[in-house]
């Protein structure tokens, strides 16, 4: 019985093993000409971009043929705007390359100001001292953000005073508003978010007054947070939070002192949760980095904005 | 004609003995350089503020302009019983699994057993974190808000070891030599004396090796702890009150960290990666020693 059950086991172990090498020994030597060539291929595009720096300016021109290759990182808000308007750039210029990476408003700030990238994104007005560093920012689009609830939440409406009683713990109960008698889950953000400090700025709050359940770090995982507990009340950017909602996840958009959220609350400035998108440069900029630039404040990037849920600016 | 076709051979397999031996002293460059790099970005915070007050610092608050506060204590207790749960949980349902598999089970499934246990070590740890947001952490809500919490860490992690313990330990489990249960056949011993008495002592080094990958992926393991943890700087009163680990700390604020408050991070991510080079360390020095007997 026993020696039945072990002997193919033994066999098939040894088998496995060299399997198993030999896998190992094909995966390396993958890996390591991926390596090798990934390499070869990194000074040429290097050259790219310093080649680039030589390209006169042309700014506005839209005949000029442009090539070389643009970097942009920084906020998860904007980079999906960014990504778009990069494809539509690129169509257009099949010689430029555009690279979009996130990581955040602060390394966006950062990483223009550092030149690791040739522009950064930011979801918030840029503060004194980065503007004293020689920052310039240039508004694409505004973004809101508005406080949600779980669908099955009773609740219809919030004022200012209610919204910063939840969040520093005055309410602590649903009752209290007029909902069920179960313990509020306050959904907050986590520290150096730009969704964080328009939401502090707007209500006047301190981010150590806030008595926070459960910290989250993108608009997803705070979308996703709130929809999968009946309790919870969180914000999220107003484009994401839309986009979830019209596709069915179960979370409700608050107004806040009987305001709706809508783009056109926004763009009138009625709803007053609102930041500024920036394409953040070092100085103004020059060559490639204008020509997209230009190209993505024009009035025929309004679409791409609106479908990501922003409203457009109209300078 | 016979004498060349096997000298290319030869040939062949120098080429690659070569590109293997290159390929492997890159990764070993790479793991070193990626170490150097680690611990000259953690330097400043190991100088200025110090790792004494990592520890001595009441609350974690790096970016305080007057008075930046370092105090990680409750981060690392959180990382702490994340790990050691997952691991008391998954370490049995590991060995249990395994044994049935090899023992108590017929061919088919066993061999199914084993895939789904592959399956399991395959899946990426984004899909676990976000199962446990959608499923598991309402479930606990409703038991005791908020949900996100030490619990569903510990559960989702769990899951998350049980392949890693479990392929190791029926590594060590099959390594028994065939002689041995030949002989307790032969002898006539029961099937359950033979798994407690033979195998289950012979493969023990090896399940100790396992259990210590284990930890130390759980030690590491980011993704799916940010998602189902809460990521509130406290310490736990309870298993349902939410924790940060380390891991976490290091992916929610590493994005939009500068100077100080960076090499804090770093610092933190040296320390990981020493645990867990320990408990790697551990289980090689356990593995090599049952090659050596």
């Amino acid at each position: 019985m026993i020696e039945s059950l072990s002997n193919p086991l033994l066999s098939a172990n040894a088998q496995g093993w060299s399997l198993c090498r030999g896998g190992c020994a094909v995966m390396c030597a993958v890996l390591a000409v991926t390596f090798l060539s990934g390499c070869g291929a990194e000074p040429d595009s290097q050259a790219v971009v310093r080649d680039n720096g030589d390209i006169e300016p042309a700014r506005g021109s839209g005949n000029l043929k442009l090539s070389g290759k643009l970097v942009l990182t920084g906020s998860s808000t904007v980079a999906p705007l960014a990504v778009e308007i990069a494809k539509r750039f690129e169509t257009e210029h099949p010689d430029v390359r555009v690279d979009v990476q996130t990581g955040g408003s602060s390394r966006g700030i950062a990483d223009a100001l550092s030149g690791v990238a040739d522009l950064g994104l930011a979801s918030r007005a840029l503060k004194k001292d980065e503007v004293e560093q020689g920052l310039v920012g240039h508004q694409l689009a505004i973004d809101g953000v508005s406080v949600i609830v779980n669908a099955d939440n009773p609740l219809s409406s919030l004022t200012s005073g209610q919204v910063v009683q939840l969040f520093t713990g005055a309410i602590t109960n649903w009752s209290e508003l007029g909902g069920e008698d179960a313990d509020v889950v306050i959904v907050n953000k986590a520290e150096g978010r730009a969704t964080l400090e328009v939401f502090l700025n707007h209500f006047g709050l301190k981010n150590e007054q806030i008595t926070a359940d459960v910290v989250v770090g993108d608009n997803q995982h705070g979308i996703k947070t709130v929809a999968g507990n009946r309790l919870a009340i969180g914000y999220v950017s107003i484009g994401a939070a839309q986009s979830e909602a019209d596709l069915g996840t179960p979370i409700r958009v608050l107004p806040v002192d009987g305001i709706e959220l809508t783009t056109e609350n926004v763009a009138s400035g009625a709803f007053k949760i609102t930041r500024p998108l920036l394409i953040v440069s070092k100085g103004e900029p020059t060559g490639l980095a204008a020509a997209f630039l230009d190209y993505a404040k024009s009035p025929q990037m309004h679409d791409l904005i609106r479908a990501q849920g922003f409203e457009a600016v109209t300078q | 004609m016979k004498q060349s076709r096997s000298n290319s051979w030869l040939n062949g397999d120098r080429w690659l003995e070569r590109l293997l031996r290159l390929a492997a002293a890159m990764s070993g460059c790479l793991t070193l350089l990626i170490v150097a790099f680690v611990f000259w970005q953690a330097l400043p915070a190991l100088r200025d503020p110090g790792v004494a007050r990592f520890v001595s610092d009441s609350v974690w608050r790096p970016t305080d302009e007057t008075a930046p506060q370092f105090g990680m204590t409750p981060m690392l207790v959180g990382s702490g019983l994340v790990t050691l749960g997952a691991v008391l949980l998954a370490t049995p349902l590991a060995l249990f699994s395994v044994i049935v598999a090899e023992f108590y089970s017929s061919r088919t499934l066993a061999w199914l057993l084993r895939r789904v246990l592959e399956l399991l070590n395959g899946v990426p740890s984004v899909v676990f974190g976000f199962w446990g947001l959608v499923v598991l952490v309402p479930l606990i809500n409703a038991w005791h808000p908020p949900g996100q919490s030490l619990l569903a860490g510990i559960l989702v992690l769990t899951l998350m070891l049980i392949p890693t313990v479990a392929l190791a330990t029926d590594a060590s489990l099959r390594a028994v030599p065939n002689e041995l249960y030949r002989s307790a056949a032969a002898l006539g011993i029961g099937r359950g004396a033979v798994v407690w008495k033979l195998a289950v002592p012979l493969a023990r080094r090896g399940m100790v090796a396992g259990v210590l990958l284990g930890a130390a992926r759980a030690v590491g393991e980011t993704m799916a702890i940010v998602i189902v943890c809460g990521n509130i700087v406290q310490m736990p009163d309870s298993l349902f009150d939410p924790v940060r680990t380390i891991t976490a700390n290091i992916a929610l604020e590493m994005g939009y960290a500068t100077s100080g408050h960076r090499a804090a991070l770093f610092a933190t991510g040296l320390l990981l990666m020493l645990t867990s080079s320990l408990f790697v360390a551990g289980a090689g020095l356990l593995r090599r020693r049952r090659g050596r007997r």
